[in-house]
């Protein structure tokens, strides 16, 4: 039987790595747009929200394929990191990172839109006549009361990234230990017929998505009980 | 000046508000009018909740004018919403607290044990989850959890009118209570006659986002030329003191400026101030003190106005006493066969007579 060697084992802790990464960089930027998208009344709001939801229907081989130009050396944002000292983001585990989040948007942006707009102005409303500001009110109110939606976003946009094979192969290749990830680690052992440890790697992240799953539906039916 | 001074305009796709009235610093003062008439709108922008072009002033501080605009959360008011919306991730005990620890420990000037003896609230305040109390249970909390932020003024949005009748009466003594102890001005926007009868000392009158009218509750119920005085439950609201109680036949005297009511026994105090509603339809005119009458309360009245209501039936406005104002609805031909005109001596015969406390 064969078992993961060091190399697969290094791919594991980089995928948890480049989800992790993700998911909090995907809340400090989902928060505030979710919170705009749930409450601006601005006409360009639809044009925000339509942006936001593209990598639901883009393949992310297209994805990838207009970061790769955009970070790359002839690239507006590649030289801006090149004047601003950072170098190069493709091939590196920044330039995973700016994708992940670019292609997981969606899926935190989202959830937490929506339990924004389940909330209402009302409870917002009520806090505000009790003195509190719109900060206070935020954080005592908004947030709480959006638990479930922040919840959903933080294990869709962490399961989400795990999964990610074509935005990485395109941005990132296949550098040990710095851009290669769990599923670039099974595609790689497919290729060389090496299927043993392509099964459990395989196997390993079907049990994953079956345990965050079944995770948010036991989590999903709690909080629904406690929001009504 | 010590009162509340409001204009507002504001439009709307298919409504304008342009709405001002002057309300007195002391006791209820009630925004009525039908739905659709703006005065959630207009309490609203009381609140700083909505935004329209205006001027506000509270107590003699500008809440709003051309320049300037008072955020919500600085204004010292409390609002009771329509749905008792509790906060649903906090205790009641939380709920409570959440405006009250946002004030200054100097601008406390309402004690938590105080508001939990007014609204019965001591054997709800432990329980956790705000969601399991019933409708009038919640509205109370609410009604708590503004008057502990100690407002100068207090907002209330048809605070009955999501409750069931049960809920309703369970409420309506706390309010009066309130009304009694409170010593803040209440604004309280109603469509509901019997409320506003009970609890309004003052009336704001609006349709379609206008002030039709505004002035001391009996005396504004009793303007013929407004659409109260021509409602199914139009009367006049007296207030009359217990004078003395009948014990053989369960009944009680209240006496009042214009005379005498007598009514199924009050339990209360002799000298206790009561109000009491006499509507229109149930009152009846003579030319002569009826013999032999089945009915308690004749009132010697003089007739001020008489006003046509529909093909048939005619609104008549009298004086009792020296202030004291009815209203009588009768027919138009009971009219003419009596002869009844303006500045005549009638007798007013009171069928029955609503305690409203």
């Amino acid at each position: 039987m064969t078992t993961l060697d060091p190399a697969d084992i290094q791919a594991v802790w980089l995928t948890l790595k480049l989800a992790s990464v993700t998911t909090c960089l995907l809340l400090l930027i989902a928060t505030p747009l979710a919170w705009w998208l749930a409450h601006s009344s601005k006409w360009y709001k639809g044009v925000v929200a339509a942006v936001v939801a593209l990598p639901l229907v883009i393949p992310p081989t297209v994805l990838g394929f207009y970061l790769l130009l955009l970070m790359g050396p002839h690239g507006v944002v590649g030289e801006l990191t090149t004047a601003l000292g950072l170098g190069r983001l493709p091939f590196s585990f920044a330039g995973l990172v700016v994708g992940s989040v670019l292609f997981s948007l969606p899926f935190a942006v989202q959830p937490i839109q929506n339990a924004f707009e389940a909330i209402g102005n009302r409870p917002l409303e009520v806090a505000a006549t009790l003195r509190a500001n719109v900060w206070d009110r935020f954080v005592s109110v908004a947030l709480p009361l959006a638990r479930p939606g922040f919840l959903t976003a933080i294990i869709l946009a962490f399961a989400h990234t795990v999964g990610e094979f074509g935005v990485v192969l395109m941005l990132g290749g296949n550098i040990p230990g710095e851009t290669r990830v769990l599923s670039v680690s099974i595609y790689n052992h497919v290729e060389a017929m090496e299927y043993g440890p392509a099964h459990w790697l395989a196997g390993g992240m079907v049990l994953f998505s079956f345990i965050v799953l079944l995770g948010l539906y036991l989590a999903g039916s709690r909080f629904s009980r406690v929001v009504k | 000046m010590s009162d509340i001074r409001a204009h507002f305009r504001m439009q709307l796709d298919s409504f304008s508000l342009d709405a001002s009235f002057i309300a007195p610093a002391v006791g209820v003062t009630a925004l009525f009018g039908p739905s659709g008439s703006g005065k959630t709108t207009l309490l609203r922008c009381i609140a700083g909740l909505e935004r329209a072009v205006g001027t506000l002033q509270v107590h003699g501080e500008t809440w709003q004018n051309d320049t300037d605009f008072m955020p919500v959360h600085k204004r010292p008011l409390g609002y009771v919403f329509q749905e008792a919306s509790l906060f649903p991730h906090l205790s009641v005990r939380a709920n409570l607290e959440y405006g009250f620890k946002r004030i200054a420990p100097a601008e406390r000037k309402v004690p938590l044990e105080q508001v939990v003896e007014w609204l019965g609230l001591s054997r709800l305040i432990e329980r956790k989850d705000p969601a399991l109390l019933s409708g009038g249970e919640r509205q109370r909390v609410a009604i708590g959890r503004a008057l502990l932020t100690s407002p100068r003024i207090l907002l209330m949005d048809e605070p009955l009118s999501a409750l069931d009748s049960n809920s309703k009466q369970e409420i309506l003594p706390y309010l009066e209570r309130l009304h009694r102890e409170l010593n803040i001005p209440v604004l309280y926007v109603s469509h509901a006659m019997d409320e506003v009868a009970r609890l309004a000392d003052h009336l704001v009158l609006l349709e379609k986002g206008r002030v039709i009218a505004s002035g001391e509750l009996h005396e504004t119920l009793a303007r013929l030329d407004l659409p109260t005085a021509h409602f199914d439950d139009a009367g006049a609201v007296i207030e009359a003191a217990v004078a003395q109680q009948d014990e053989k036949y369960h009944l009680t005297r209240l006496d009042f400026g214009g005379g005498q009511l007598w009514v199924s026994k009050v339990e209360q105090p002799f000298g206790t101030t009561v109000r009491a509603r006499v509507l229109a339809r149930d009152v009846s005119i003579a030319t002569q003190a009826p013999q032999g009458s089945s009915i308690n309360n004749i009132l010697n009245a003089r007739i001020e106005e008489i006003r046509d209501e529909g093909p048939d039936k005619v609104v008549v406005l009298m004086k009792v006493g020296e202030s004291q104002r009815l209203l009588a609805r009768i027919t138009r031909r009971s009219r003419d066969h009596l002869g009844l005109v303006a500045g005549m001596f009638v007798c007013a015969q009171v069928k029955s007579v609503a305690l409203m406390n």
